[in-house]
């Protein structure tokens, strides 16, 4: 313990003398001085890397590899980084794996206490975006940041794709295309030179473009895995694909000077 | 004081089963000067009569906004009805705050209604002695909402509470059928004609003594006092008032003296007799 209760300043409760106050020092209020902020949240230990998320022609998709690092060490390889929170809205999680954990349980209650209700109205992804973004920033703002960047995907009011990004510090945004992590500097040029000023994808023109996200992040993000999941929401329907797999071809390592 | 001796306390039954210090307060509600709101298919209406305490001093508000979206209309105390508004506020703010969207009207109420439950059940405090009138528009629709100072609250497709508010009702049962396919115009005008029903002989709907809040598709609740609420009235001129209405009896005194219910008794001028579920 690190600061201790002088007895000084407390008055003897049986006093061997005469209580003599010219001799009574007050030392102020008996507080405990504020604790040191906690480092426990300072890094993440088990981590996911990128998310990516698109938009495409009635819907969203996101895709997220199944791998849980721990630093370099790929120690968990079948654990899933996307989450389904309801009929309208999905999610997927880059960073702190348990901080992901201890988010999705406190959203899946919410959904549960929403259905109590039984009143019809449903949380939309913009509604839970935001929500993420108070929270995260809540915790930032509180030296004990949940060490987390969520991609939310769903329809808006209007029926519209919507999709969001909130980081560890509540920064947060919605564009068309999303990636978080490694992948938002190997994944992102890709998206936007099929995407951008162009209309919409198609359903399937989107999966593709997503799985060659994905394998290029396996190629190049040292934290990323060959095993993935893609989810995709169009109105009315949430499919969640579990058993993708990147089929590498390291042959053309050879081409690099390291590895000759 | 006490009209017998299970009434000193919320907490204390009679014999027959009943909070009179509820009860009570329900008539608070009776006292108020009346309001009326109704809704057709994409708005919901309030209007209210104000009541000046006395020739010096301005007319009471009765309608209060809570959000774009919600506003409420009192009949009882005033400053309990201050208490739940701001309240309700506050709530609205959260959740907007929040989820970035307007907090369901229907969660509003129903979480209103826990809290005003409280204070029905513990020692120590008094029920609010308010009854409001809520409208408010949502992803579901437009909303008028009933509650009492007893907790509960209805949804109704229209509603009257306050003083002499039973010619209102009756008002507003008659033309029940009418009000989905009304524009908000015309409900206005309905919801002004079932308030005229509620003034003794002598006294009319001037653009002092009443106000008009109107919230629906595309419109933030929005109140109009004064002469803002002229060209409303000015729809009712030629309508003739319904004949007899000034011998329509004022609020009867619900029996509170703890007997046994009469066999047949006039529907309670409180129930909610248009509420749709």
């Amino acid at each position: 313990m690190r600061f201790t209760t002088s007895t000084m300043d407390l008055m003897p409760l049986q006093a061997s003398q005469p209580f003599d106050p010219s001799k009574y020092r007050y030392t102020g209020p008996n507080v405990q001085p504020r604790q040191l902020p906690n480092t426990r949240s300072q890094a993440p230990i088990t981590t996911g890397t990128s998310v990516i998320g698109l938009q495409f022609d009635g819907g969203v998709m996101i895709a997220a590899d199944k791998l849980g690092s721990y630093g370099s060490l790929a120690r968990y390889q079948n654990i899933g980084r996307l989450m389904r929170v309801n009929d309208h809205v999905i999610l997927g999680c880059t960073g702190d794996y348990a901080d992901f954990q201890f988010l999705r349980d406190i959203i899946d209650q919410k959904m549960i206490d929403e259905e109590c209700l039984d009143d019809g109205i449903v949380t939309r992804a913009p509604a839970l975006h935001c929500w993420l973004t108070r929270v995260l920033y809540n915790r930032r703002s509180r030296f004990d940041p949940l060490w987390t960047t969520f991609v939310v995907g769903g329809l808006d009011d209007d029926g519209k794709p919507f999709l969001g990004f909130v980081d560890k510090l509540g920064t947060a945004y919605t564009a068309p295309q999303i990636v978080s992590g490694m992948g938002g500097h190997l994944a992102t040029p890709l998206l936007r030179e099929k995407m951008d000023g162009q209309p919409p994808l198609s359903e399937a023109a989107a999966r593709e473009l997503l799985i060659r996200c994905m394998t290029v992040c396996y190629y190049r993000d040292c934290r990323a895995f060959s095993k993935f999941q893609i989810a995709t929401l169009k109105a009315g329907s949430i499919k969640i694909e579990d058993d993708l797999e990147v089929k590498g071809d390291w042959e053309v390592a050879h081409f690099s000077k390291e590895h000759a | 004081m006490f009209r017998n001796q299970y009434d000193n306390d919320v907490t204390v039954w009679s014999p027959q089963g009943r909070l009179h210090q509820v009860e009570y307060a329900m008539e608070a509600v009776k006292q108020g000067a009346a309001t009326v709101g109704l809704k057709c298919r994409t708005h919901a209406v309030l209007v209210a009569l104000k009541r000046a305490s006395s020739e010096l001093s301005a007319h009471q508000k009765k309608i209060m906004p809570i959000d774009g979206h919600v506003g409420v209309s009192i009949a009882g105390l005033t400053a309990d009805a201050r208490i739940l508004s701001r309240w309700m506020r506050t709530e609205c703010l959260n959740a907007q705050y929040a989820h970035d969207r307007p907090l369901p009207v229907s969660r509003l109420i129903s979480d209103l209604g826990n809290k005003m439950q409280v204070c029905t059940q513990r020692d120590g405090s008094r029920p609010y002695g308010v009854g409001l009138l809520v409208a408010g528009y949502d992803e579901s629709g437009p909303h008028i909402y009933q509650t009492c100072p007893s907790a509960n609250y209805f949804d109704c497709k229209a509603m009257a509470i306050g003083a002499r508010s039973q010619s209102a009702r009756t008002y507003l049962e008659k033309h029940l059928a009418e009000f989905p396919d009304c524009t908000w115009q015309e409900i206005v005008t309905h919801a002004l004609l079932a308030l005229r029903d509620t003034l003794p002989n002598d006294m009319d709907l001037t653009t002092k003594n009443c106000t008009v809040a109107v919230v629906g598709k595309g419109m933030e609740f929005t109140i109009h006092e004064d002469e803002e609420v002229a060209p409303f009235l000015a729809k009712l001129e030629g309508i003739q008032r319904r004949g007899g209405h000034g011998a329509a009896p004022a609020a009867e005194p619900a029996p509170l003296r703890d007997e046994p219910a009469p066999e047949e008794r006039e529907p309670r001028p409180d129930s909610p007799q248009t509420m749709e579920h």
